[in-house]
């Protein structure tokens, strides 16, 4: 540990020595959930570069990064907001925001940081320079699945009441508010297109999924797969999937069932059924490599320590291998030839080709979660 | 990028990971009624029941499982709530994936403040 120590102090003294440019286009961030600290990693050369500790509490913690792939905004499960410098690897600022969050956003031009919050239930608004409260906006419920959406806009559900609201900061910073109620029974999480034009919030108080087409004036609520797990028994649920890792394959989402063993395919224009694939488990995330050609998925407890790729051609399982114990999280490379995974229990994240599923790195890390390439900058809703 | 941190996990306990990983899948593989395991089960609750409860059990969205908020119940309430879930919410049963003594051990270490 002290050599490590030393290793980072001497690391950092070098950063200063040198005044060397960084480019920041291919590197990333690791959560290390137990130890409220991020591991700043190159995706090039495979390796770590720094960690930046003093976070607070990581578990379930996410980022999203400024336009310019220099700062991340930390958001974490105790309500901690905090700035990281992807460049001096230091915090340049953090502020408690709240007493329980669950994520954030960044507007579509940079300036304006969003975080939904458990408790007190609602979102949140601050300046991206200065994390100053830019907007109080209380929701009287648990909020989940906020993203941004094209023209300066914010878009939520909230878990206890169903209703979806659109925060339209086009104006300044007094939000217009669109409040689109009977979405269903417990919104778990949401997801928005890339083009930013559809949001769909996944259900677990029934089955099936919501979408508003968010290019209509006034947003109705389109039931989706409303009756897929019909007369099948459920089973129970461990742990919530995520939609943020959604996967478009070009014309068609896959989208994890909840309680079932199951993906489910969805036409992308008509939002309708268009298959389903028996998995492993029940999945936490079905992730898209960048091309639309696989789909990966990993699992709920006790189940995940396996990872299946799907064909999106022949909609089959067309490998499958066991990462570790507790597989949390997978990050494609932009392009999408290699997939870096984190594997908590193991303190390890491996990397992998996707073309010829070989092993290509282990790189050290505490209990890891979410996995964040800075090329998330540049695209609508992650 | 030529500055990285080591990449040798010398500073890991690679032998006890292991042993607790492999103690975890064991008491969750329901055969292990007589040979409780505290650290597992520890870890189980603040990694697993964790994902809704939150690491630290200070709530997300399953409620605050710290003790001061729990008082008021009994620990055969727990258990039983831990082994059969709350039909309609988010909370499932844990019969399939650990033992009756199992679910006890856990209600009375969620009793305790040292379960923070």
């Amino acid at each position: 540990m002290k050599q490590f120590v030393l290793g980072l102090a001497a690391a950092l003294l070098m950063t200063a020595a040198h005044a060397e440019p960084t480019a920041t286009g291919d590197l990333g961030l690791v959560i290390e959930r137990a130890t409220g600290s991020v591991l700043l990693v190159d995706q090039s050369d495979r390796a770590a570069l720094a960690r930046i500790e003093g976070l607070g509490d990581l578990s379930h913690a996410s980022l999203v990064y400024s336009p310019d792939e220099r700062f991340a905004f930390v958001f974490g499960r105790d309500g901690g907001l905090t700035k990281v410098d992807v460049v001096t690897r230091q915090i340049a600022k953090r502020v408690v925001q709240a007493g329980n969050a669950i994520g954030g956003a960044i507007s579509d031009d940079g300036t304006l940081v969003a975080v939904s919050n458990y408790e007190p239930g609602g979102v949140r608004v601050f300046d991206a320079d200065t994390l100053d409260l830019v907007a109080d906006i209380p929701t009287g419920s648990k909020t989940i699945g906020l993203v941004d959406a094209p023209g300066r806009r914010f878009v939520f559900t909230m878990w206890d009441t169903g209703e979806t609201w659109i925060a339209d900061f086009a104006r300044g910073t007094d939000p217009q508010i669109t409040k689109i109620t009977d979405m269903g029974k417990n919104p778990y999480d949401a997801l928005i297109t890339a083009n930013g034009r559809t949001y769909i919030t996944g259900l677990f108080g029934q089955d099936g999924l919501t979408a508003l087409d968010l290019w209509d004036e006034t947003p109705e609520p389109i039931r989706v797969l409303p009756g897929y797990g019909r007369g099948q028994q459920e089973m129970p649920v461990y742990k919530m999937p995520h939609l943020e890792g959604w996967a478009h394959t070009g014309a068609e989402f896959v989208l994890p069932a909840v309680g079932h063993h199951q993906v489910l395919w969805v036409d992308a224009d008509t939002l309708t059924e268009t298959g389903r694939t028996q998995t492993y488990g029940q999945p936490v995330f079905a992730m898209a490599r960048p091309d639309g050609r696989q789909v990966w998925v990993n699992f709920a407890h006790p189940l995940n320590d396996t990872i299946q790729v799907i064909d999106t051609v022949s909609k089959q399982v067309i490998h499958e291998f066991k990462p570790g114990p507790a597989v949390l999280h997978m990050e494609f490379t932009p392009r999408g030839h290699e997939v870096w995974i984190s594997v908590r229990d193991a303190n390890t994240v491996m990397v992998y080709d996707t073309h010829s599923f070989e092993k290509l790195r282990e790189i050290p890390a505490d209990s890891p979660s979410g996995i964040f390439f800075t090329a998330r900058a540049h695209r609508t809703g992650l | 990028m030529a500055r990285t941190l080591p990449t040798e996990p010398a500073r890991r306990d690679w032998p006890g990971r292991a042993v607790l990983t492999a103690a975890v899948l064991l008491a969750t593989s329901a055969f292990a009624a007589d040979t409780l395991d505290p650290n597992a089960l520890k870890r189980l609750v603040h990694q697993d029941c964790g994902s809704c409860h939150g690491l630290t059990l200070k709530g997300g969205l399953g409620p605050d499982l710290r003790a001061g908020n729990l008082q008021h119940y009994d620990p055969e309430i727990l258990t039983g709530v831990i082994l059969d879930g709350i039909p309609d919410t988010a909370m499932p049963p844990w019969r399939p994936l650990i033992t009756e003594e199992e679910a006890e051990w856990i209600a009375r270490y969620l009793l305790k403040p040292e379960a923070q």
